[in-house]
């Protein structure tokens, strides 16, 4: 009985609940984005995209489908019950340890990085991050997108297969390569902001203003901050950009697209494990613009909206209560991560995809240049005008 | 003689690619920002909206046998469609006219006509070459049946699809 006292239940079920509300929210909105890119794709092709299926509210009794305005909301749910009614074929000649394992390694690492990620600043009383008070949180995030490299390196090994073997590698070798201007190029964020902890670089960003817009608290930006400004805006780029590489997306694409001829490291994958290497990829899409907006944007923060307890909007806004303001931060959150994903689709849909060479190029001597730069034009402009 | 290519000469922005991305960005932008208006009318939503009203005149679609203004079927069953038909969907069976009917100047007629609508490609090649204006392409294109069976067009649903035709036959014109 006293083990049963001395276990922190409070704790516990808090972060299970959590768990279960942010995992939902991601994997619902990992499928709306696929049916998201296919829209705006294709209004920028000047067609239309799916519009047709709506929510089968007729099995339920209803008259017509649910869809409103958009029309083809349903379509994700088709999309993933094809998926799981398909038939799941391992073929003879993989590897079979690794061909199981790869999938899975894919796609949990990149949802265990949502661990540390605020999405929201709290709610009666208690912090919205699953694991909130975490002091390495980048570091943490860093650490298990790496592992995710493994993924598709098994992926590609255990297939079997010369395409698959190519794609692996390619993919592999990009990563690795951009991982390294990806951690560089937000040294100088740390170097200003003096922690790790992403709760508290939020917290930083609600009484100081976003790092990016730093007007949004209000006051006009000292001198400093003007200054410090270049130098994020740098880091800022740089990490966009190496985030794009980080998830093979375009213009970093040819590790996937190149294939699409073929198929890439998930060439012999069938329904479930295909299903989980396509949606990895969508959710480490997710986990990136999250880590962006956390770090740059402001994170659940909203110039005027008060956070969680009440405290810091504007005047007037006292009359509803504060467990509101918290879903609001949610919903404030997670609007900058779609407005950024819309982002990542626009720019797939525009520019074309990088030559090999040139892409290892910029990686190894252009952004890991400009990120060292960077770092050291921060730590004159601190050293000058310490804050 | 080498010939070297004189690379243009860029400006530092322009070697960054960064204006050109984000000229790239307003590029897609404005197809966006069109679509979304309404201003582009390049989609039609097929089974709501249909392109039957505004088909041109030269639209090649499924073929089909017509008769004349008297009701005699124009076919001689001189087979020329079967040999010029590329994908060999044309199968006739011809006969001979009884020499009491009222057209047996004409001596032949075609005792079977098939159209396996399955390797019918339009290409209007039948029409084209038929010395008696007899087979001609309309304009209707969604072929649909329930079996393969369905799909092969025989004689009676030609002249369905087909109807009269009055006018000249064009071995008459000497500029056709």
């Amino acid at each position: 009985m006293d083990l049963l006292y001395s276990i922190d239940w409070y704790l516990i079920l808090t972060s299970l609940a959590k768990t279960v509300v942010v995992l939902g929210i991601v994997l619902g909105m990992v499928s709306y984005t696929v049916y998201a890119e296919r829209r705006v794709c294709a209004l920028i092709q000047d067609r239309l995209g799916p519009n047709r299926v709506g929510f089968p509210t007729t099995l339920l009794g209803a008259k017509k489908d649910f869809s409103p305005i958009l029309g083809g909301l349903g379509q994700p749910i088709a999309d993933v019950v094809k998926l799981l009614i398909k038939e799941d074929f391992t073929p003879a000649h993989v590897n079979k340890f690794y061909y199981w394992i790869a999938p899975t390694l894919g796609i949990g690492a990149i949802i265990v990085t949502l661990a540390v990620i605020p999405f929201g600043s709290s709610f009666l009383g208690d912090p919205m991050c699953i694991a909130p008070n975490v002091n390495v949180g980048p570091l943490f995030i860093f650490a298990f997108s790496s592992l995710g490299v493994y993924g598709i390196v098994l992926a590609g090994w255990s297939a079997n297969s010369k395409y698959p073997f190519l794609g692996g590698m390619r993919s592999s070798s990009q990563m690795i390569s951009y991982e390294l201007s990806l951690s560089l190029s937000v040294i100088p964020l740390f170097m200003i902001l003096g922690r790790l902890d992403l709760g508290k670089i939020v917290e930083y960003q609600v009484t100081h203003g976003w790092l990016l817009i730093p007007i949004t608290n209000g006051r006009m930006p000292s001198f400093a901050q003007v200054l410090l400004w270049f130098p994020i805006f740098i880091s800022f780029i740089i990490f966009t950009i190496s985030m794009f590489a980080e998830t093979n997306r375009l213009p970093f694409d040819l590790p996937e697209a190149e294939q699409e001829l073929v198929g890439g490291y998930h060439t012999e994958y069938s329904s479930m494990k295909f299903a989980l290497f396509f949606l990895g990829e969508y959710a480490a899409m997710i986990a990136g613009s999250s880590l962006i907006v956390t770090l740059f944007l402001g994170g659940w923060h909203f110039p005027g909206i008060p956070d969680g307890a009440g405290a810091g909007g504007i005047a007037g806004l006292d009359f509803l209560p504060a467990w509101f303001w918290g879903l609001v931060n949610i919903a404030v959150f997670f609007g900058k991560v779609a407005a950024l994903l819309l982002f990542f689709i626009w720019v797939r849909w525009t520019l074309p995809r990088f030559r090999y060479d040139q892409l290892m190029r910029l990686g190894w001597i252009f952004f890991f240049e400009i990120a060292l730069v960077n770092v050291f034009v921060t730590a004159i402009i601190l050293a000058v005008f310490p804050t | 003689m080498p010939y070297t290519v004189q690379r243009p000469k860029l400006t530092f922005w322009e070697k960054t690619y960064l204006p050109q991305v984000i000229g790239g960005l307003m590029i897609t932008f404005g197809h966006f920002k069109n679509m979304l208006a309404g201003k582009t009318k390049v989609v039609m939503q097929y089974p709501e909206e249909k392109p039957d009203g505004h088909l041109p005149e030269y639209y090649r679609g499924a073929p089909a046998l017509v008769k004349d203004e008297k009701g005699r079927e124009r076919c001689v069953a001189c087979q020329l469609c079967e040999f010029i038909c590329p994908p060999r969907a044309i199968r006739i069976l011809p006969g001979q006219l009884p020499a009491e009917s009222k057209w047996a100047k004409v001596e032949k007629f075609p005792q079977q006509f098939d159209i396996d609508m399955t390797r019918c490609i339009y290409c209007g090649m039948c029409e084209e070459v038929c010395p008696e204006q007899a087979i001609f392409l309309r304009k209707d294109y969604a072929i649909t049946g329930f079996s393969r069976d369905q799909m092969v067009h025989d004689k009676t649903k030609l002249y369905e699809i087909g109807g009269t035709l009055d006018g000249l036959v064009f071995k008459w014109n000497p500029l056709k």
